[in-house]
């Protein structure tokens, strides 16, 4: 059925040092989350097998280093009188090796400025044409002391409701400077995104039609998730579910007397309340990101640090 | 002396046969179609290894109705979804076509699940079929991929709330996780250009990915033909030396092992 001598044995297959490397590399990351020990060991395990790896697939070319014998030279003058040097001839560089190189080398540059452009033109616009609107709320007034108040707006009205987002305003009265002190909390779960709830009623009677945004004064002291329980407390901290940092935050300012609206940050966790909390601000990034702890070193760069 | 054809015979040849040598003549479109379905397959092939070409069924039925459901759909964010109402509600035999898109794409999915598993139970992902398996793993990758770009097109509250949970959740992924996410949305958020990006990869890029991958994917299969099932009797294919391994993997194999299946 069979004629052995029909085949010659294929080439051999890889080494199997890898999957040693990779156990090791899963470890270390899963000891990023876990703890230092799982880390370490599985740095170890990845240093070591990556040698043997690296050992494995050299083994052929290594080989002994070759010992070099000393270099001998005729000299001229040694030459016996009469006799002609000899030379070697030097290797020709054929045409047709030239206009094979030159056609990759041509294909390949046209290749690269035809798709290098388009590819950037796929993936730059989300990262550099992201231009933020001001947002305007109205006038303080807006916003009694102490009591939050819902404010859905269009942060780019040309591009209709797409854009809609939320937040939730808490004007604090006067912060131990002086100055006007205001908590506002972005909608978005921090855990993958979903639309965060005040729990509490709200007082559709006293709703304010603005412009491009609406208020809806609510009786919450914290914030519920749909998707998978994330609860919040009044300052946007964890209190429950999967969420892995506290509520987003806007910056904002106080222009003629209106309340607007800043760019995004995250917060780490925020410490006492309301005008004397305190804040660990970071650039903003993508829910579910952690931004500080051990996690946070999962994630060194995010977009928000190089688009500003 | 040749016998003689039949009057019949000489009709069939002029009608059928000299039309299709004339063009294999010029194309090899017909020595080809015969090398690629007219294969030798094992004696005790089983039913479990239709599933490829099932898959295969499932995604041409995907294609023919998404490019005309593609007819009648706006991917504008402000009219997706009066259009895909419109297309359930108003057209004749709309609520027919997205039906068999919408059921159709999980069929694809399970059966391309229940076909790797087939092709895993039977060993067929050894030795020479690695680069099978690898094509094997990119479609499912990317069937995967059609699956959740076209779920977020009906653009109601489950379509945008499960595609905002799955942006965010590619975009813990470490490292490059945010940037993935902010390209999946077209900027830090769902915006106006996302619906339009995702409608791009769902019906262009992805559908040609995969019909790249299949193409590489049903070659090889031609190639290399199918395996017979764990349980045959019959000695398949040929014997395989066993060169004795060396390196890492020296002492793996057990001398008296040649040979297929006994
Ligand atoms: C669009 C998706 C796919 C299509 C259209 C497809 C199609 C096919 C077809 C028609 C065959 C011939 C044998 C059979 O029908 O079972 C086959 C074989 C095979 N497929 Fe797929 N396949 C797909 C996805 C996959 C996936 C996800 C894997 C595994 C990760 C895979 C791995 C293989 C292997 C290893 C074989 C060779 C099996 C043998 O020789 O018995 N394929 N495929
Ligand atoms: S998205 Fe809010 S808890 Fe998961």
């Amino acid at each position: 059925m069979s004629n052995p001598r029909h085949d010659t044995p294929h080439s051999s297959g890889p080494s199997l040092w890898p999957i040693g490397f990779a156990i090791g590399v899963a470890c270390l990351l899963l000891g990023l989350v876990l703890s230092w020990m799982i880390a370490v060991l599985g740095a170890v395990l990845a240093i070591a097998f990556g040698l043997l790896w690296a050992r494995d697939v050299t083994r052929d070319v290594r080989g002994d280093v070759p010992e070099i014998a000393p270099e001998t030279r005729v000299v001229a003058d040694e030459l016996a009188p009469g006799a002609v040097p000899q030379h070697k001839p030097l290797p020709a560089y054929p045409r047709s090796k030239f206009l094979e190189a030159s056609l990759i080398g041509l294909t390949g540059a046209m290749g690269a400025v035809l798709t290098l452009p388009v590819l950037g033109f796929m993936v730059l616009p989300s990262f550099t044409n992201i231009d933020e609107d001001e947002v305007d709320l109205g006038p303080l007034d807006n916003f009694p002391e102490g009591e939050y108040v819902i404010a859905t707006y269009l942060k780019d009205p040309a591009q209709g409701e797409v854009t809609r987002r939320t937040a939730f305003v808490r004007n604090n009265g006067q912060s131990e400077a002086g100055d006007p002190s205001f908590t506002i909390l972005y909608s978005r779960c921090v855990h993958l995104g979903c639309p965060v709830q005040p729990n509490g009623p709200i007082d559709e009677e006293r709703r304010i039609e603005l412009k491009n945004a609406a208020l809806l004064p609510v009786l919450a002291q914290s914030f519920g998730c749909p998707c998978h329980g994330g609860l919040y407390d009044a300052e946007g901290n964890r209190t429950a579910g999967p969420p892995v940092r506290s509520l987003d935050r806007y910056t904002f300012s106080i222009r003629n007397g209106r309340l607007i609206l800043g760019e995004l940050f995250a917060v780490g966790s925020v410490s006492g309340t309301g005008a004397n909390a305190r804040i660990s601000r970071y650039p903003w990034s993508t829910p579910g990101v952690h931004v500080d702890g051990v996690e946070a070193w999962l994630y060194p760069i995010v977009p928000s640090q190089v688009t500003g | 002396m040749a016998k003689r054809k039949t009057r019949r015979q000489q009709i069939v040849d002029l009608a059928v046969l000299a039309p299709l040598d004339w063009i294999d003549e010029r194309t090899g479109a017909v020595r080809g179609t015969k090398w690629f379905l007219f294969r030798n397959v094992p004696r005790d092939v089983s039913w479990a290894q239709t599933l490829g070409f099932a898959t295969l069924i499932a995604f041409l039925t995907q294609t023919l109705t998404g490019a005309i459901l593609a007819m009648y759909y706006k991917p504008d964010p402000n009219s997706a979804y009066e259009s895909i109402e419109h297309i359930t509600n108003d057209l004749t035999l709309g609520w027919l076509v997205r039906g068999m898109h919408r059921w159709g794409a999980s069929v694809f999915v399970i059966l391309l699940f229940l076909h790797m598993g087939r092709v895993f139970l039977f060993g067929a992902y050894k030795y020479p079929r690695e680069l099978q398996w690898i094509t094997g793993v990119l479609l499912l990758a990317t069937g995967m991929l059609m699956g959740f770009t076209g779920y977020l097109l009906p653009w109601d509250q489950t379509a945008y709330w499960a595609t905002v949970v799955g942006i965010n959740l590619n975009g813990t992924a470490p490292f490059a996780g945010p940037w993935l996410a902010q390209f999946l949305s077209s900027g830090p958020e769902i915006g106006g250009d996302t619906l339009a990006k995702w409608y791009a990869l769902h019906m262009l890029l992805l559908p040609g990915a995969i019909f790249a991958l299949i193409g590489v994917h049903l070659y090889l299969v031609t190639r290399l033909g199918v395996v017979s099932p764990p349980w045959s009797k019959e000695q398949a294919g040929r014997e395989r030396p066993v060169a004795e391994p060396t390196g890492a993997r020296a002492g793996l194999v057990r001398r008296g092992t040649e040979g297929g299946a006994k």
